[in-house]
Formats: structure tokens, sequence, C-alpha cells
């Protein structure tokens, strides 16, 4: 029954989403909302990660940021050293090197800068990388069942090392200032308009790709067992499941989407800087996943959306005022709807469909929620 | 209620009579401006800027939230004190200037994704904005590929130079070099110890400081230390002054650190009025928050002070303080940015157009005579000749006026000998 | 590096730095002591805690400016004043956030989490909306500024040795109103079982209000202190939100001892670093050490129990 991995519910789901993101969208929007809507959609991957490791494994990262900004790097590195050829920069006194470098007096390449000349190394970084970093926090953490409060409290810490490290080396990492004035990609233009729509599609393919893994992962027994551990993860290790390893699991593949998320920012936007490693811009992703609702996989996708549209407009029409609306929001989305977006779809306007629908049919079961995280999920 | 209804009533009826004592004059001049003063639009916009026959829109981008909003407010003030001001004197090219505000919230990214909404949404003919280097740095190359105008406020590293970009504040060796000869001079300074933030415009400030220190004026750098941006504790910092006893402290600590810097300094006994310290990165907005007592006898560089004794500076400050608060203080940064729609209005009027590439190409050697800090003429390098001074700080908060150049000094963003 | 110093240098150093150490220990013994409380006790995550401290700061700017402006006789003895005022405007603007926001959440602490980030966003705003956004300078007393002069090369910072004061004094305050009073065994009660504490007749709802004021309070009048040596402006409590959660959760998370102990190491370790390096890698090193520590022995230096 549940063996496979969308149910008809969810295949509409996403396709409803596909047709949003790929029809609606484009048809509606100039080249500029466009790019911003690419943009916000690489906030979706981290926020698909979290569904997976904080709404089913329970584990709540407020370092994600360290991983978007991992995967970014490993992309802006390959970028900034096809813009800093030669030619291009021919006025520096050490030419064939980043910029910054040579702002830096640093003369030759650093060692690990030199791989990055190759796309298909880089490609393999963004995953490795942020995965292998995942893999070495998560296994000293979880093997030894430091969970809760005391993870999100050091993935905080993490997160707080990473950006004075990237700022404090500024020679090797571009510093405060980030990786920016990103070129060509093996010799195309990211620049021009026509190059930001074919990366918008690409994009979106990729999110896709995402969101049938996140789906395939939520409906085998991974995904139950994931569950169960969150809701009393001493029983699921006392049935004989290495409760550490499945944590693990969760937590390295938000740490690979968040990567992929990152990567792909840097190509949209052409810029990558230490300001989406720290706290702040983690703990905004969590509530992108909180507001889409925290068990939902789609929902993840429009909460990003919402929470972007909503500060970009606010930010554009009462510039002085947004941080009371995101405030607001926190505030709101924990206190009354705990399950967001998806909680609300699931609560008012599904059960108004099927009552219309159901004349003709009978009522499909509840798309969205598990139901169990009003009463306190993630077991403490 | 009744309010409401009569001004209902009367509402449509008072539009039109504005419009129609709007339009008398319209009508009147309606001859006159295709031959004198006020140009036809298609002349003087070719490329499709939001320019109309009486408004011309402009950009500003700052952050009015997040951490830089400290810093950033008082160049946005600044910027529609100008604005306003040059409405009032008649406008640019007979076209009153309209400004579309936006935040950059001190993100960077935001800075790029506003700075690219203000050139292909408004079309704005140009920007006045950008306060870090880094918000700078992300918004460069969509002023350059969408073909914008930049006008930057702050003092800066240098290492830059843009067809699209107005420097007005100095790049670093313009404010650094006159006053380190300075204080080498005056004070017989032979030992110096930098304390700066842990970003590229201390390091790089830092790095020309050094070289010029050892190389020509064979003096002796005893320490060099950073911390990062908004770092409160720096007693361990004061020891090692305190071990190494410079003859000069070179500081480039910024924002919020400053404060924590300059109060744990005094609190550890360091006395400002024999220790020479000098500053390039301490205006009068900072010393806002450091308290006046806390760095008293101070030595700050840079180009402007609000206690300047000039008529143009003598007509600012009150105009400045009369539309943001008596209590406003004024720093360099907000003195440049003031020049910015100034400094825009005489290069459209030099190349009656306020295309881009006409504007860009007409910049260099526009004067301004009506400079707070006196008188600034573009450079070809986009940046401003300008003097730089020295002031001490005094308890009430203000500067006052040590030393300054006798000749405008040359901007150099590329300074040979000090990469 | 120590050469070219004489001996009788080198031991001022010596001595300086140590009080540098402590100085830096009283800081953050004072910042994670409201953050203990709240954290610790009752298990509420407040990233709210650096604008409660904040409040307190603009508090103390604005007794200030009053005595600057009403009473400029009493003006030395002003601080005493702001920092009760502190106290009480954090303590009721926490009482006002458990009720209306807290209450709701004790079974879900990473929700806490959430909210309170949340709050601390408004009233970042709302500090700007009301203070401005630049930062405000707040005047002190006379006597509070300058150095005790011991030797020619050993001064002793006043200010410094008032925070270790201050710090002491809250502390004994705080350990006597939680080990010793009846109320501290109330909400020590409350904490361990919620039930069994209602059942034997302690208004446990009363108990958490109060329980969360008092930190808020006490963060209040941190930033009350903090005036003298950093910043204020609306967002300079996210300075040390950080910082604050990791003295807290070193030390482990129920212990008053163990966050004295951790506020005492980290900021040995960060001032010695600092010394022979720059601050920045200091930062990074003794984060490390924290964090990689907190990997080896998750429960804190001192901790009861901490397996979930």
């Amino acid at each position: 029954m549940t063996n496979r991995f969308v149910n008809r519910s969810e295949l509409i789901g996403i396709l409803v989403l596909a047709v949003f993101l790929v029809v609606i969208l484009p048809l509606c929007l100039d080249v500029f909302r466009l790019n911003l809507v690419a943009k916000y959609l690489t906030y979706a991957f981290v926020a698909l990660g979290l569904v997976i490791c904080w709404g089913y494994g329970g584990i709540l990262s407020l370092g994600q940021g360290v991983f978007f900004g991992l995967g970014g790097y490993c992309m802006a590195m390959f970028l900034k050293l096809e813009a800093s050829s030669p030619e291009n920069t021919k006025i520096q006194s050490t030419p064939g090197i980043p910029d910054f470098m040579d702002w830096n007096q640093i003369t030759s390449l650093p060692f690990f800068w030199k791989p990055f000349h190759s796309l298909s190394f880089t490609i393999a970084a963004v995953i490795l990388v942020p995965g292998i970093f995942a893999l070495i926090i998560g296994a000293a953490m979880f093997k030894r069942r430091v969970g809760g409060t005391y993870f999100a409290i050091i993935t905080q810490a993490v997160a707080a090392i990473l950006t004075i490290l990237i700022v404090g080396q500024q020679g090797y990492t571009g510093g405060i200032n980030g990786m920016t004035d990103l070129r060509t990609l093996n010799g195309w233009d990211i620049r021009p308009d026509h190059a930001k729509v074919v990366l918008y599609f690409f994009e979106v393919g990729c999110l896709f790709v995402c969101i049938f893994i996140a789906q395939f992962i939520r409906h085998s027994k991974l995904g139950r067992i994931l569950v169960a551990m969150r809701d009393k993860e001493d029983r699921v290790r006392f049935s004989g499941y290495s409760v550490a390893n499945f944590k693990i699991f969760a937590f390295c593949v938000a740490a690979i989407f968040a990567a992929v998320g990152g990567a792909m920012f840097a190509l949209e936007v052409g810029f990558m800087s230490p300001s989406f490693v720290g706290i702040v811009p983690s703990i905004e992703m969590v509530i992108y996943t909180a507001v889409g609702g925290r068990l939902s996989i789609l929902g993840a996708v429009y909460g990003t959306l919402l929470v972007n549209f909503a500060k970009t407009s606010l930010s554009e029409s009462f510039p002085e005022l947004w941080l009371f609306g995101l405030g607001g929001l926190f505030i709101a989305v924990v206190l009354a709807f705990p399950n967001g977006l998806a909680g609300i779809w699931g609560d008012y306007v599904q059960p108004r469909i099927d009552s219309l629908l159901s004349s003709r049919k009978a009522k499909p079961g509840k798309e969205w929620t598990d139901n169990s995280v009003a009463d306190g999920a993630p077991a403490e | 209620m009744s309010d409401e209804i009569k001004r209902g009533l009367q509402s449509p009826f008072r539009r039109k009579l504005l419009m129609g004592m709007a339009a008398l004059p319209a009508i009147t001049m309606l001859p006159r401006p295709s031959f004198a003063d006020v140009p036809a639009t298609s002349a003087i916009n070719t490329t499709g800027l939001a320019v109309t026959d009486t408004e011309v829109t402009c950009g500003i981008l700052h952050s009015a939230t997040g951490t830089m909003a400290i810093s950033e407010t008082g160049s946005i003030e600044a910027e529609k004190l100008a604005i306003a001001q040059i409405n009032e004197a008649g406008g640019i090219l007979g076209r009153k200037i309209k400004f579309i505000q936006e935040d950059g919230a001190s993100d960077w990214p935001t800075f790029a994704e506003k700075a690219k909404k203000l050139l292909v949404n408004d079309k704005v003919a140009a920007i006045m904005g950008c306060w870090t280097s880094a918000s700078r740095k992300a918004v460069l190359p969509v002023v350059e590929q969408y073909n914008g105008m930049l006008y930057y406020p702050t003092f800066y590293e240098g290492l830059e130079q843009s067809k699209n970009v107005i420097y007005t504040g100095q790049e670093a060796t313009q404010q650094i070099l006159a006053g380190l000869n300075w204080i080498a001079k005056e004070k017989g300074a032979k030992s110096f110890f930098f304390i700066g933030s842990d970003y590229i415009w201390p390091r790089t400030s830092n790095k020309i400081a050094r070289k010029h220190v050892e190389n020509v004026l064979k003096g002796k750098v005893v320490g060099e230390e950073y911390y990062p941006l908004g770092n409160t504790q720096f007693n361990s910092v004061i020891n090692k002054i305190k071990l190494t006893k410079p003859d000069v402290i070179f500081t480039d600590v910024v924002g919020g650190s400053n404060v924590a810097f300059y109060k744990q300094l005094k609190a550890a006994g360091i006395d400002l009025s024999k220790q020479a310290l000098l500053t390039i990165s301490v205006t009068e907005d900072e010393i806002d928050g450091i308290g006046g007592e806390n760095i008293a006898g101070a030595y700050a560089c840079m180009k402007y002070f609000e206690s300047l004794d000039n008529p143009n500076n003598k007509a600012f400050v009150p105009a400045f303080q009369k539309m943001w608060g008596a209590k406003t203080v004024i720093g360099d940064v907000t003195q440049a940015a003031y020049l910015g729609p100034w400094l825009w209005k005489l290069t459209a009027e030099k190349a009656g157009s306020f295309d881009v590439d006409k504007i860009a190409a007409a910049s260099p050697g526009v004067e301004f005579k009506g400079a707070p800090e006196g008188y600034v003429r573009i450079h070809e390098n986009h940046h401003l000749w300008s003097k730089t001074r020295v002031g001490k700080a005094k308890l009430d908060g203000q500067f006052e006026l040590i030393y300054e150049t006798a000749d405008l000094v040359e901007p150099d963003p590329f300074p040979k000998g000090y990469q | 590096m120590f050469g070219d110093y004489s001996i009788g240098d080198l031991g001022s150093i010596f001595v300086m730095q140590g009080f540098a150490g402590l100085i830096l220990f009283s800081v953050y013994v004072l910042m994670a002591l409201g953050l203990a409380i709240i954290f610790g006790q009752m298990g509420v995550i407040n990233m709210a805690h650096g604008e409660f401290m904040i409040l307190g700061a603009y508090v103390t700017w604005m007794t200030s400016n009053f005595f600057q402006a009403y009473l400029p006789g009493l003006f030395a003895g002003y601080f005493f004043l702001a920092m009760i005022l502190a106290f009480l405007a954090s303590g009721a603007l926490g009482m006002l956030v458990e009720w209306v926001l807290i209450r709701h959440l004790y079974k879900r602490p990473l929700d806490t989490l959430l909210a309170t980030w949340g709050l601390s966003l408004i009233l970042q705003q709302a500090f700007r909306s009301v203070f401005g956004a630049r930062e405000v300078g707040v005047e002190l007393p006379q006597w509070m500024l300058g150095s005790l002069h011991v030797t020619d090369s050993i001064e002793v910072p006043i200010n410094g040795v008032f925070v270790m004061c201050l710090t002491f004094l809250i502390t004994l305050c705080v350990a006597y109103v939680m080990y010793k009073s009846r109320w501290g065994r109330q909400v020590r009660a409350v904490v361990q079982n919620r039930i069994m504490a209602g059942a034997v007749g302690i208004n446990t709802e009363k108990v958490d209000r109060y329980t969360f004021g008092l930190g808020c309070g006490i963060a209040g009048i941190a930033g009350s202190a903090f005036t003298m040596i950093g910043s204020t402006g609306p967002t300079s409590g996210q300075l040390y939100i950080v910082d604050t959660f990791l003295v807290v959760v070193f030390g482990g998370a129920a212990s008053l001892v163990g966050t004295i102990a951790s506020a005492f190491s980290i900021s040995q370790t960060q001032s010695t670093l600092e010394f022979f390096m720059s601050g920045s890698m200091a930062k990074v090193l003794t984060l490390l050490a924290v964090v990689g520590i907190l990997m080896l022995r998750p429960q804190g230096l001192f901790a009861l129990k901490v397996r979930k």
C-alpha cells in the first residue's frame, strides 16, 4: 500500500507544484522577479532537508547555513577561478588568481583551491564536503546521544565558528565581502537574462529530484523508523535499531540538500558570502520550514516562497517595519499553527474540498498531517 | 466623521482646483522650456531611464534595518536633505528628483537584489547608496551589468575603479598617509600599534599604513591585531599595548566594537591626552555612542568634521539639524553622502543628459564649490580630490581641527608601492 | 616575544592579564546567570535573552538622561537606581512574555526557541523605532571612570572591579534564592516534577512566571552593567547570545556551579589565547575547544543528567 513512494493525493500535490513552478510563474513574472523566485527556491532546498531532519527525525539543526555555505562556497570557488583567468586579471600583481587573494598578498593559488579548476570535482565536492562534515558532526553528537536543545545550540556554535573563520581568513575565502563577480560556468555566461531563465528551470528540476528523494525516504521503512524515533526514541533503541545511525543519515541528507541549494544560489545570484553561514540565516531557514509545516515536503517549498515574498514586498513598501511582521510570523506559527501552511490546508481547506467532492467519491485520507506535532512531537 | 464627509465632498473640487493651479504656470511656461532651461526629455534621456518632463527618479539604497542601520541612517538623511535642497533650487535640468528608497537590511545579497530592482524595474537614473565595502562589492557587478550609476559615500580601502561608480569618500591612501605624516612629524612618533576589526577595510588600510610607516617614515609597527566584528572585550589587547608602549595607537575598529574599545581603554588607565591615538574609523556619529569623555584627546584623520569653519558648512549643519533634529551629529560619511546628489546634478547639467554613459564621461573635472568640506573635484578615476584633515576629539563629542593638508590630495586607488 | 621586556614589565602584565581574564569571567557569569535560570531550570531556550539585556541598557540610558536633566546633584548615584529599574523593567517584560507566549510552550522546548527568536526580532525593531537606529552613549558618573593606580604599570579598571563585585553579589543572591529560600525549593520542585509539585499545593503557574521574570530581570541588570564596557544599540543583544548559551551548556544546564565553572574556564582560555594570537583566532580556538569538549562530554562540566 504505502510501498509506493507517492500516493495519489501526493502525486496531485506534486503536479500542482510542478505546474505552478514550471508554467505559471515563468508566464506571469518578468525575468527579474523570476530570478528572485529562483533565489528563494535555493532556500527551499534547505527547508526540504529540514523537513527530513527536523520534522521526521526530530533533530533541530540551527546550523543549516553552514552546509548551505559549504555547498555555495565550493561552487563559488569554481566560478571564481574561471572568472579570474589570467586575461581577466592582468592588472593584478599576480594574474590568474582571484582578486581578493591578490589584495591579501597571496602570490600563488593555495593547494585546496587547485582541484576547483575541474567542474566534475566541484560537483562532487558540493555534495561530499558538506556530507562528510555533517557525518563527522553527526557521528560525534548522536553516538553520544546528544540531542534536542543541546544539538541545536552546538550547531549554532559551529555556524558561529565557521563564520569567524571565513571572515578571518580573507586571503583564502574573500572574507566578509565573500566571492563576488562570478561570471561564467564552463565558458557559458551566467549573467544575462536568458541564462537566468535556463538556470531557473534547471534548479526547479533539481528541486523535484530532491522532493522525490524526500518522498522516497518518507514512505520507506526508514522514514517510519525516523518518525518512531522522534516520538519514542528509547523504544526504537530497545527494538534493536541503531538510533544514532538513522539520525546521522537524516542529518547528512539535510546537509546535502542544503549544499545543493547553496551551489544553486552561487549560480543564480553570482555571489557567495559568509552572511549565509551565520546563525541568523540558519534560523531564518528553520522558520521557512515551520511556516510551510515541518511535516510537509511540499509545504516546505510553499513556506519558503511565502516568507520570502512577504519579506521582499514588506521591505519594499515598509522597510522599517518588516521585522515586526517577520517576528510576528514566527510567534504565530509556533503558537497557533504548529503544522504551518500544511496544517491549515489539512485542517480547513482539504475538508472543504473533500466535502465538495464527496458527492462523487469516497473521502481520501488526509494528505499532509501526521497529527503528532501539536501534542509535543520531538521527544525530548 | 463630519470632517471626513466634508473632505470627501471637497476633495474632487479641490483636486481640480489644485490641478488647475498647477497647470497655470505650466501653461505659461510651456513655450519656453524647449528653448531655454528645460530641455526636452527625449534629448536628455536616450536610454529609457525613469525621466519624465517634470521628474527624474533616483534610488536610495542603504540599510534601514540590521546592524548597519546604526551607520547608514546618517547617509540616508544626508541624501534626502541634498535631494530636498536640489528640488527647492529647481531640480536637475528642470526636473524634480523623486527618490525610491530601498532597504539593504545589512545583508549583501539583498543589496544586490535591490540594486537590480532599482535599475531594471524602476529604471532609476542614479543610485545613492551602499556603505560597507561588502555591500559595494555585491552591488558593483549589478551596476556594471545594467549600466547604472552609483554614488558611494564611505571612505574605503581602494583597489577599485569603475566607470559606473563615483566614490565620494576617500580611498585609503588619501585618508591615511597625510595623517600618518602629520603624527610622525608632530609627535615624533616612531612606533605604531595597529588594531582593527577583522575584515577587508581595516586589513587593507593597515597594510598601507604599515608600508608607509616602515618604508617612508622609517618607523616600526610593534603590533597588529584584529578582532571579529562586534567583539566587545579588548582587555587583552590593551595589555599588549601597555607592554609594547607604542608612540601611536592606530585604530580602525568599527561599529559597536568601537564603544567597547574606547571605554575599556579609558578604564585601563590609558590617558589619551598623553598616549597618542590616531583613528580612521571614528566620526562624530561613533562618538555619540562612545561618549565624548571616553575618547577626548584622540586624533581622527578624515576629510570632514562637523566643526569645520567655512561658509558652506555653516549653512549645511543648521539645515541638516533643522531637518533631522537639533541633536543629530554629522560625520565624515554623512557629509560624503550629501555630496552624491549634488555631484550628480552638476554632472548631469554639464553633460546635458541623464544618460549613464554621458554622466560617466562628463564626471571627471566636475567641481562642487558648495561642499561642506570646502571644495571637491572629481578625478579621472572617479574618486574625489579632497583635503585630508586631522581633528582632535573633544569632550562634547566634536572634533577640533588641528591640521589640514595645504592642497587637495590626489585619489590613488591603486597605489604603487603599497600593494 | 618576551625577550625585550624586563621582569617587572612581564610581572605586571601577568597581573593585568589575570585581571582581564577575571573581568571577562564576571561578564560571562553575569550574562549567563539569567539564562542559566531560564534555560537550565525551566528548559526554555530564550533567544531573546540579549534583547532583555539591551532593554536594561536602554533603561540605564534613560535614567542617566533623567538625572542629568532634573537631578544633576544626585548623578553620582544614579547607576544603582538604574540597575534596579533595569531589573524591574526586564523582569516585568519577562513576566508578560511568559504569560502571553512561553507558558503555552513548556512541552515544546525547541518551539520556544523559534518563538523567542521572533520575539527578539520584534524587540530589536521596537528599540530601533523608539530609540533610533544609532547607538546611544550612556554617561557614567565620574567616580566610575578611570582606574585605580596600584603601581606604575599596574592599573585596575574601576568599572571592571565594579562588574566583579556586582557579579559576586548577584550570584550570591541567586544562590540564596534558589537553594535556601522557600520559593527556590518550589522552583526546583516544579522543575523536577511539575505534576507532583502541583499536587502538593505549589502554584506552578505562578512559580513559572516569577522564575522567568527573575531570569529576565537579571539579564536586565547585566545589560545595565554592560553599558560601562560595551555598546548600546538595537542589535547589540545579538552579540552576546551565542557566547551566553555556550557558557550555560558547557557548564551543564541544570547547575549554577557549572555555569560559574564554565564561565571561568572559557574566559581564562580566551583571554590567555588573545594575548598570544589575534583576537579572531583566539575566539575560533576557544569556541572549537568548547564544542570539542561538548562532543566528548555532552552533559557539560557539571550535570546531573542529560541523556534522554
